[in-house]
């Protein structure tokens, strides 16, 4: 009897461990960017290194300076949201409120897929397709650019925004919509003035998501912005993003500028977790 | 003076009829009550009336029904227009998830009117003849979905009667609520008899004799009986009218 | 007066709402469609026997990513082989032993945390971790992968723990049964749809994963059995894809490794459905 007693504790233990790695994961990787990231802010400044407007790292005198790709990803994001959020709303609604159920299953399985194609996929069509194309419709030495990056982060947005969406949409009581029917609204003035203002928190979930996402996507935006740490003054400007600037350069790094490329991963990091918060924020408004 | 009537209207949900041959007058500012059995059609009448059973996929209907002596299913007819001119109220309080004041000014804003004069005395008006102005009027900014399950239903009365109709159809607007809430409502439909055509579903005699003047009985799909409350419940003609008010099935 | 029509401005709504909508849908549908026809199209060609069953060499010239094959297999098995136990045990820790509510939270925070990280801090925080004690290898880019999987195969165990009705366990514990007893014969069971929705939906993210790798993998191209290939460097078929597009210009062999990445992801999105239909049909029986 005893023995089993010690059994079932050990068990016990073992399942609490296991529960816990998710936990110990999360601090670990917090504990290992915030150690690794502050040491190269400490040195260069945070006001330096955060608005420094200019990055070279390998210079004589080297410039650690990430004010372009802070403002390129805010800015990259906020195209790809821009141009992601109205073409995927608009799709939510059109699948869960008026598409027939088998246009409706077909569409998600589309968007499904759409989720599932890897990023370098996404890259390497924007850099055969895309890149280009700028270059010839809008006559620029070279396409690989901030539009390049806008147009396929607001591609690969695109599913998380529709399929988040339509589950909000799904949600809302079918009765609201019927009062508002027998009110003489039409269908369509229905499901704009009672089903999507309904909906509007797992919607807005649905765009921090996205927000989520277009910041945090590397191998497909450093195949088609330029990668190169310009301010992005333009649509036209080879860039550089808070994700592509950690990767391009850590194969060959080290010293100072290695540590650097660890502090603009905290920053990025830093990002992440207030979409984080923003999200659940949402999400728990929706379930009340 | 009727303002609806029917004529040999049958109503099939896919192979199923739920509507047989329904033949009925219905008075201008009276209380119709609408009794029956469940899955005795009396709520696809009730919702024929207003055509809220397009929305269902596999329906169809023969026969006609006339509203102010117009045929409601004729292409001439705009389904908007006549959802105007008959609102309604539902089973369970469905108040949208908005402020008071944006749920009545809802039906008004639809129909185009912008003017916020003018819509605030809407609001006021639809309010004050649902008799639940005194309670609300201090937090029309409020969201509906806090108020109480009686002044929500009230609240939907008030958003139904925003747009002017002319009938107000009711499906068993009390049966999800509480006795003294239900009572309150009864009090209310009791009122708006003055100015509204009222038909009413309900489940509960004793509502239907309290309330109306005129009583249906379906059965079946059927319109068994129609005429005077009184005369129904006192001297029912049908031996099955009879069966079902006295309790025997249902 | 009913048949007044709409105004022109509520008609002039409803057009221009539905025009948007169907719009948006087509260019979501057409998007897709192009996306497989020119990936598919532009990559198939390119699949040839020689291809896939040999390894790259500068001697002849020749390219072949039969080493990249192998590696995406190594790497899929090594990580499911470490992240199921460890996903699985923490569903069940949540589902049967948790009793402090705040201790549950606490973890499904962390949990919904992890799986918003994006992945090229997973390739960072996994070169600090892994790379930097054994080497960049395939065995340290699995582990990096756990770690982002982990998530997946806890919340679908989670869901299919859920639907193990409690009379069942009750019924266990009323035959005298100890909690372990009763974990190992009814719950453990009762898990197996979850895990396998978890796997697949793990295969795919690993598939389509290269931030996270090129840092903790590598991209070296040699064809090694499975314990020699963990313990070296080598790409996956994602991350070779991006070194041959975006280091060495080799657009021919990237889009048939994409046209096969294609299939694949057609492929775990259609086992993925099927699975979950085949699992809620009976349930419901």
């Amino acid at each position: 009897m005893k023995k089993n007693q010690v059994l079932e504790k050990i068990i016990h233990g073992i399942f609490l461990l296991l529960g816990l790695i998710t936990v110990g994961s999360v601090l670990l990787i917090t504990v290992y960017l915030v150690i690794s990231g502050i040491p190269a802010i400490r040195e260069i400044g945070l006001i330096d290194f955060l608005f420094g407007k200019e990055w070279a790292s390998t210079a004589a005198e080297p410039k650690y300076g990430i004010l372009p790709f802070l403002l390129t990803s805010i800015y990259g994001t906020a195209g790809a949201i821009l141009i992601g959020v109205p073409v995927g709303f608009m799709t939510a609604v059109y699948l869960s409120k008026m598409a027939s159920p088998r246009v409706k299953s077909v569409m998600q399985s589309a968007v499904s897929l759409l989720a599932g194609i890897p990023s370098v996929v996404y890259g390497l069509v924007g850099m055969l397709v895309l890149v280009p194309g700028i270059r010839k419709i809008f006559h620029v030495p070279d396409g690989a650019s901030l539009l390049a990056a806008i147009i396929v982060l607001a591609i690969m947005i695109l599913p998380s925004i529709i399929k988040m969406s339509i589950t909000a949409l799904d949600a809302v009581p079918r009765e609201y919509e019927d009062a508002s029917l027998a009110l003489g609204a039409t269908p369509i003035e229905t499901y704009f003035k009672v089903s999507v203002p309904a909906a509007k928190s797992g919607i807005a979930a649905a765009v921090v998501l996205g927000v989520g996402r277009a910041i945090g996507e590397a191998m497909a935006v450093m195949m088609v912005a330029g990668n190169v740490p310009n301010m992005p003054d333009s649509l036209f400007q080879s860039v550089r993003f808070l994700t592509t600037a950690v990767s391009s350069e850590m194969a060959y790094s080290s010293g100072l500028q290695r540590q650097a490329l660890f502090s603009i991963a905290l920053v990025l990091f830093l990002f992440i977790m207030l979409t984080g918060a923003t999200l659940n924020f949402f999400l728990k408004r929706e379930k009340e | 003076m009727s303002i609806i009537s029917a004529k040999d209207l049958c109503l099939w949900y896919g192979d199923h009829q739920a509507l047989k041959n329904i033949n009925i007058e219905l008075s201008d500012r009276n209380i119709t009550a609408l009794i029956g059995p469940s899955g005795c059609g009396k709520s696809t009448f009730l919702k024929t009336l207003n055509r809220m059973n397009d929305l269902i996929p596999g329906v169809k209907i023969t026969g006609d029904i006339r509203y102010e002596g117009t045929d409601i299913f004729s292409n001439e007819v705009d389904v908007n227009q006549l959802r105007k001119e008959i609102g309604m109220v539902f089973q369970k309080p469905n108040p949208f998830p908005m402020s008071i004041y944006d749920n009545v000014a809802y039906g008004p804003r639809t129909h185009g009117i912008t003017n916020r004069v003018k819509l605030d005395e809407i609001v006021e008006q639809a309010l004050r003849d649902a008799a639940i102005w005194d309670e609300v009027k201090d937090r029309l900014k409020k969201n509906a979905l806090g108020m109480s399950g009686g002044q929500q239903q009230r609240l939907c009365i008030a958003r139904a009667l925003a747009v002017q109709p002319k009938i107000l159809l009711m499906d068993e607007p009390t049966s999800a609520l509480d006795p003294i809430s239900t009572s309150r409502i009864e009090e209310l439909v009791m009122e708006l008899k003055e100015k509204y055509t009222i038909i009413m579903v309900t489940h509960n005699m004793q509502q239907a004799v309290r309330v109306s003047d005129d009583t249906a009985f379906f059965l079946l799909g059927e319109l068994v009986e129609f005429g005077k409350t009184d005369d129904i419940f006192s001297q029912p003609g049908d031996p099955r009218t009879e069966d079902y008010i006295t309790g025997r099935f249902g | 007066m009913l048949n007044q029509s709409l105004s022109k401005k509520r008609k002039g709504f409803a057009v221009l709402m539905k025009a948007l909508m169907l719009l948006s849908a087509g260019l979501t549908a057409a998007l897709v469609l192009f996306l497989l026809l020119y990936v598919l199209g532009k990559g198939v060609p390119g699949i040839t026997w020689e291809l896939l069953s040999t390894n790259p060499s500068y001697l002849t010239e020749r390219i072949g990513i039969l080493p990249d094959i192998l590696n995406t297999v190594y790497i899929v098995l090594a990580t499911l082989v470490i992240v199921l136990p460890l996903g699985v045990g923490a569903a069940i820790y949540l589902t049967e032993y948790a009793s402090n509510k705040k201790v549950v939270g606490v973890i499904e925070y962390a949990a919904e945390t992890l799986s918003g990280i994006p992945s090229i801090i997973y390739g960072l925080v996994g070169m600090l971790l892994f790379s930097n004690s054994m080497g960049t290898c395939l065995m340290a880019g699995a582990l990096t992968l756990v770690i982002m999987n982990l998530p997946t195969i806890m919340r679908t165990t989670q869901e299919s723990l859920k639907t193990v009705p409690q009379s069942y366990r009750e019924g266990a514990f009323g035959l005298g049964a100890g909690k372990w007893r009763v974990v190992r014969t009814v719950v453990l069971p009762g898990c197996v749809d979850g895990v396998i929705t978890g796997c697949i939906l793990s295969v795919g993210r690993i598939l389509g994963e290269s931030a996270a790798l090129l840092f903790t993998a590598g991209f070296a191209h040699a064809v090694n059995g499975i314990i020699d290939g963990l313990a070296a460097p080598g790409a996956t078929l994602t991350v070779a894809l991006y070194v041959y597009a975006k280091e060495q210009g080799e657009f021919g062999v990237a889009f048939a490794i994409a046209a096969i990445l294609m299939v694949l992801t057609v492929v775990i999105n259609f086992a993925a459905t099927l699975v979950q239909k085949y699992f809620a049909k009976r349930r419901s029986l």
